[in-house]
This record gives structure tokens, C-alpha cells and sequence, in this order.
């Protein structure tokens, strides 16, 4: 962890970034980040599950020393859990306390209680709070998950980046967080939020990064069956399958077959495995047996043409 | 490029270039206000101009806010900055200069874009580009002349009779159970907030309790309407239908089928119901023909299911289920959109017969996986739905009943 505080000058910096901490983007991706840190704008990245959208929020944070603050959202999430709660209990134990002293001020108690000290802060409040290491990564994380009420509560609080508690005042952030949205598209996002906010949307990688990302994050994989995987995997996402595998799949897929000392695939170990890259059992039936030998003939003849 | 202009000039012809994409952009489809425009020239400034793909990815991250807007964008952005070295060149570029596409070549998309595009030329341009405009719509339209078919042809008084009917149609504000909580003088939760607040009024002595309930709103509905030649007849009457409700709810999807799979929720939305029947029709290609309803549910489950099918969304299937090879598909189709929503209900205009019996193969095959089965031919029948949406008690004994007569 580095403990530089800049934002990364050009596009070329930012991939640079980014390689640095082991994800291997894209240019599109490192062009539509730098726009995001550079114009101060949030990004909402969308995609499938599983293909990296919360890992770039948090690249960004540990790459550039910032404090990540992460809000996962959920049907019914609200603003006590979202922006800020009071303390009930302290605030009963302060008012039992100034009764005991005769305190009699009306006013001043509820100035009192309703101070600072009472309040516990919630992840939204959190990144509108000053930081020595410069503004933190806000992570809004499944946006989808949340209803429209809550979406339209975020709208005010990215568009001026401030919130305000009715018996305290306003809180504005004196610098904006880096804020990064990810949605898995179970809904659509309202129009007006994505207006405010730079677009991406990440896809499946293709063959060759997907290699790339295998052999970063698990450097014991060997080479033949590191290339049979990522070829295999690549093969199943053209198939019509009801969900087809993410680059977190395949990253535990390699994993399990590493662990089990697989040198290279064969059908029966792929039809042992295939639980962990397919999570649908239609899909599962669908590969297994003759399928998965198919396609596993397919990609080692394709990975003999290209040697 | 023999003279180099003012840098001032140069800046300003960047914007106007973008600008111009813009407009161009917004006339394909994109929603793109003002705003974006100058985001556009903003984020064009803050990357600089690098690459022809930095370039590419810098105005596609502004322009682009949906992921089925990125074919559009592509497209739109290969005629614009055709030319050859085109970056190398910005400085000079007056307006972008357009090749005709050749009909062949055209791509899903591109008849929009180009079309947008040569709205927004000079003169001169246009001119030279109309007549492979013409090409085009030629080879286009064979497609859409097929059996496009107009509402206009309702009558009017039938028209006149059906819209009075569903306007007074009041859809009942069924609700499912949400995990918000709203303050409720008979909820079971307290709301300490408020509590807090109300007792430091009378000087913290007494505390007053307040409480909270739960919070219900009405769940998303989907609808799923066969427009293939066996259900000609009602498919207007539904239409209007949907766009009533529609108008009334919040949350509504609304698919056309017949031999493909069509999201008309954009064109229901217009106010006016001729308008919003009129862009229907227009984005339906398929009217009266076949129908294929495992291939369309599969298209539904695989692209639509998991964006719309969320938060305990209806499914109103509309449908006669008459499907000419109903095999084991249709029934794993049938089942999975009944796993994947809240309330599955089959709406079957042949229901009107005293005497039919769920003798066919693709009724059979969808019935099991439904969780109600209702006719539905005529208003009266809609007024019956209406209420059954919001009355879940009943729901099973028709089915049942018919399941009875199937086996």
C-alpha cells in the first residue's frame, strides 16, 4: 500500500494504477476512472455478477491510500442505516442524569442531547467527514438491490455531496469522496441518478486478459492448464446458458482445480467441478457428460492450432 | 491539412463537433439533455485527445447511460468520425463528412443512427446522401410492410366503448409487504426517534411511545401479451388495457410475442393512448403472424427475467396457449417464469366457451405452472381481474377446476 494521496495525472497512469494493485483492466475502463477522478463525477459501473465492478473500488482505495467506505444496500435500507442514528440510550442516560442534577433548562438539554457526542454515523455521513489521506472511495454497492425512495435520497446527497440532520444542520463535505456505484442490473437504475454519474459497463474479459487475470491472482496455476481453463470458460459463455460464469467463477474454478493438483482438464474433473462455475442445476445438466467433453475437445484443439 | 487554423478556432470547432454527435446521438434514441453536451466537451478537455479509442471511451462514458445504448453509440460514432485519420485531422475537420453506407452493410442499428445523422447535415450533404437514404428504407421496409397492422382499424364506436370502460376501470391498490417501516399508531415497533423527540417536549418527565408499522406498496406488474393471428382479435382491447394501467401505476412492464419478443413499456407510457398504441404498433414487427411461445418465454426468462421479475412482481401471461409444437420446452419455460415471480396469472381469452376443455398440448403444458387461470374476452372479464389482483384468497379454486377437466 502506497501512501500517495494524487490522482493519477492521464489515462496512461490510471492503468498504470491499476496494474499495480493486480487488476488487469482494460483502456476503456482506465479512461472512463481517470474522467471520474479527474472531473470529481461518481462512477456507476454496471454488469453481470461477478466480473469486478467492487473490486475496482476498492484498487482504488488501497492504490491510492484512501479510506474505503463501502455501503451495501438491500431492500428496505434506510436512512438510520444508511446516513445517521441517534444514540437512544445515551440520550435517555443524559436526560435521567440532568434530572438527577436539577438541571431544569429545557432547551439546554435537548441542545445537549441532541449533540455530536449522540450521533453514530452511518457510511453516507462517513464520506462527507474530512480525512488526513484526502477524500475516501464511497462505495455504493448493488444499488439495484435498494428500492426507488432510497435512490432518489442518494440523488441529493451525490449531487451536492452534503446531508442535512434536522436537529444538528447541514453536513457538507469540504472535499467530494470518490464515489463508485455498482449495479448487477436486476432493475434499472432511474435515469436521473445515471445522468449524474460516468457510465461503464463491464463486461465479460476477453481470452487473452482473462489469462492474464488467472495467472495474476493465482500464480501457482500452471501454464497448459491455466490456458484449458480460461479456454473452456470462454467456450461456455457462448453457450445458451441461463448464467454464464464470471471471472469470479473462473478464478475459483482455477483455484479448486489447483488445489486438487489438476495438470491439465479431462471430462470426469469437469463434470466433478462443475458446480463451481455453473450455479443453476439446468445449466449444470445441460453441460454435463458429452457437452463438457465436447467443448473440451474444442478448446484443446483450438490451443494446438495457435501453438 | 495545408494551413493550421487559430487555436481558438480549433477549440471551437471540438465543441461544435461534439455538439453535432450530440444532436445526432439524441435523435437515435440516446436521452441526452444539454447537460451532457457540455460534460461531453468537458471530459474531451480533461482526458485530451490521445487515441482514436481514449477518444471513443471518453465520450461514451458521458453519452452512454444504458447498456443497450452502447450498439447505438458505436454505430453512430463510426459514421460520424469516419473519415481516415480523422483525430490526426480534428483541427481541420469543417463537418464531418458522410459515406454511404451500403444497404448490405447495414447493421441492427444503424438504419436509426443514420438516419439521425443525416437529419442534423447541411444542405449539401443531405443531398448527396439521399439517395442511398432511399436504398435503405427500401430494403428495411420489406421487413416492417409484412403484417404491420393498424389500431385504426378498431371501429370507432367499439374504440370510444372500450376506452370509456378501462378508463373507469379502477385498478386496486393491492400491496405487498415492503421491509421500510412508517410511523403507525398500531405498529409493533417503537420509534425511538420520535419518541425521544416527543418526550424532550414536555421537559423529558413522561415518555410518550411512539410507534412504527410496516410499510406496503403495490409490487411491479408484468405483462406478457400474445399478439400471433389466434388472439387478433383481442390484442387491441388489451393493449388499452395495459396502457391504462400503465397510467395508473408506477411499475409496469409490458412485452409483445408472437414469433419474437418485443418491450413496448417505453411506448405505453405516452399519455395519450392513440399515440401510445400508434408507437406500439410501430415497434412490432410481428403482428398476426405465428405463434412460438416456449422461444419467446425463453427469450424473456434469459433477457428480461432477472431486470424486471424483481421485488414480488405479477406476471400477467396473456395468452390463448395455443402453440403448434408445444414440446418439453414450453412446460421448463413456463416453470421457470413461475419460479422467478411472485404470482403467475395465465389470462385466456378461450375461456369464453362454455364447453372448452384444456385439451391442447401447450395448455396442458402450461397449466401445472401457473397460480391462476381466468378468461379473459371481454370488459367484464377485465373488471374480474382487476379484482382478483387485489383479492389473492380465491385464487386457486379456478385452477384447480380446471386442472380437474385437463386430467
Amino acid at each position: 500500500m502506497t501512501n500517495k494521496t494524487a490522482i493519477p495525472a492521464s489515462i496512461d497512469k490510471t492503468l498504470e494504477l491499476l496494474g499495480k494493485a493486480d487488476y488487469v483492466g482494460d483502456r476503456s475502463l482506465a479512461t472512463v476512472l481517470f474522467l471520474a477522478l479527474k472531473m470529481g463525477r461518481p462512477l456507476f459501473l454496471e454488469g453481470e455478477a461477478g466480473v469486478g465492478k467492487t473490486e475496482i473500488a476498492k484498487v482504488l482505495s488501497s492504490t491510492l491510500g484512501r479510506r474505503l467506505i463501502r455501503l451495501q444496500c438491500y431492500e428496505g435500507l434506510d436512512v438510520a442505516a444508511a446516513v445517521y442514528e441517534w444514540n437512544y440510550a445515551g440520550q435517555m442516560i443524559a436526560i435521567r442524569l440532568a434530572e438527577a442534577e436539577g438541571a431544569v433548562d429545557k432547551q439546554r438539554v435537548e441542545h445537549d442531547v441532541f449533540s455530536e457526542q449522540f450521533l453514530i454515523k452511518r457510511p453516507l455521513l462517513q464520506a462527507l467527514e474530512p480525512d488526513t489521506a484526502g477524500a475516501p472511495v464511497l462505495l455504493i454497492d448493488e444499488l439495484d438491490r435498494t428500492d426507488e425512495a432510497f435512490e432518489a435520497f442518494l440523488l441529493e446527497v451525490l449531487a451536492d455531496f452534503q446531508v442535512t440532520i434536522p436537529e444538528l444542520g447541514t453536513v457538507k463535505a469540504k472535499e467530494p469522496p470518490i464515489v463508485i456505484i455498482t449495479s448487477n442490473r436486476t432493475r434499472e437504475i432511474h435515469d436521473a441518478l445515471k445522468r449524474r454519474c460516468l457510465y461503464h459497463w463491464v463486461g465479460y474479459p476477453n481470452a487473452e486478459r482473462e489469462l492474464k487475470i488467472v495467472r495474476t491472482k493465482i500464480p501457482g496455476v500452471g501454464t497448459r492448464l491455466s490456458q484449458e481453463i480460461v479456454g473452456f470458460v470462454q467456450a461456455l459463455r457462448k453457450e445458451d446458458l441461463f448464467k454464464s460464469p464470471g471471472v469470479a467463477e473462473t478464478l475459483d474454478w482455477a483455484t479448486a482445480l489447483n488445489e486438487l493438483d489438476a495438470v491439465a482438464l479431462d471430462p470426469a474433473t469437469v463434470s466433478d467441478t462443475l458446480g463451481v462455475l455453473l450455479k443453476y442445476q439446468d445449466d449444470i445438466a445441460r453441460i454435463e457428460g458429452s457437452k463438457a467433453s465436447e467443448l473440451l475437445n474444442q478448446v484443446r484443439a483450438d490451443l494446438k492450432a495457435a501453438e | 491539412m495545408a494551413t493550421t487554423p487559430q487555436s481558438e478556432d480549433r477549440a471551437g470547432r471540438l465543441a461544435e463537433n461534439i455538439v453535432y454527435f450530440a444532436r445526432a446521438l439524441r435523435t437515435a434514441g440516446l436521452p441526452l439533455g444539454p447537460r451532457s453536451v457540455l460534460d461531453g466537451i468537458e471530459a474531451v478537455l480533461a482526458a485530451g485527445i490521445g487515441t482514436k479509442d481514449d477518444f471513443y471511451w471518453t465520450l461514451h462514458s458521458v453519452f452512454v447511460k444504458r447498456h443497450e445504448h452502447s450498439i447505438l453509440f458505436d454505430q453512430a460514432f463510426r459514421i460520424f468520425f469516419k473519415r481516415r485519420g480523422y483525430l490526426e485531422q480534428l483541427i481541420g475537420l469543417t463537418l464531418p463528412q458522410v459515406e454511404g453506407q451500403k444497404a448490405e452493410q447495414a447493421k441492427p442499428a444503424s438504419q436509426r443512427v443514420q438516419d439521425a445523422l443525416f437529419s442534423g447535415m447541411n444542405e449539401k450533404l443531405r443531398k448527396e446522401v439521399e439517395q442511398i437514404e432511399i436504398d435503405m428504407r427500401k430494403t428495411v421496409s420489406d421487413q416492417e410492410v409484412l403484417q404491420r397492422k393498424d389500431f385504426a382499424q378498431m371501429s370507432a364506436a367499439e374504440v370510444a366503448a372500450a376506452k370509456e370502460a378501462i378508463k373507469r376501470l379502477a385498478l386496486p391498490l393491492d400491496e405487498t409487504r415492503t421491509r421500510r417501516l412508517a410511523p403507525n399508531r398500531r405498529g409493533r415497533t417503537i420509534d425511538m426517534r420520535r419518541t425521544l423527540r416527543a418526550s424532550m417536549k414536555g421537559g423529558g418527565d413522561f415518555i410518550d411511545l411512539k410507534y412504527l408499522g410496516e410499510k406496503t406498496k403495490m409490487p411491479p406488474i408484468v405483462a406478457l401479451l400474445d399478439i400471433s393471428g389466434s388472439m387478433a382479435d383481442y390484442t387491441r382491447l388489451f393493449l388499452h388495457f395495459l396502457h391504462a394501467v400503465t397510467d395508473a401505476r408506477k411499475r409496469v412492464h409490458s412485452f409483445l410475442f408472437g414469433t419474437r419478443l418485443t418491450n413496448v413499456t417505453r411506448a405505453l407510457k405516452q399519455k395519450d393512448p392513440d399515440e401510445a398504441l400508434e408507437a406500439c404498433s410501430a415497434s412490432v414487427m410481428d403482428w398476426s403472424g405465428g405463434t412460438r411461445i416456449a422461444t419467446s418465454l425463453a427469450l424473456f426468462n434469459k433477457l428480461w427475467a432477472r431486470r424486471v421479475l424483481t421485488q414480488g412482481a405479477i406476471v400477467l401471461l396473456i395468452t390463448d396457449g395455443l402453440e403448434r409444437d408445444a414440446d418439453d420446452r414450453l412446460a421448463f419455460e413456463i416453470d421457470r417464469l413461475h419460479r422467478s415471480c411472485k404470482r403467475l396469472i395465465w389470462l385466456n381469452p378461450l375461456l369464453r366457451y362454455e364447453q372448452f376443455e384444456p385439451k391442447a398440448k401447450g395448455i396442458q403444458a402450461i397449466l401445472p405452472h401457473v397460480d391462476e387461470f381466468r378468461p379473459i374476452h371481454n370488459l367484464e372479464s377485465l373488471t374480474e381481474l382487476t379484482r382478483s389482483l387485489s383479492n389473492i384468497g380465491s385464487r386457486t379454486v379456478e385452477k384447480r377446476a380446471w386442472a380437474g377437466k385437463a386430467a
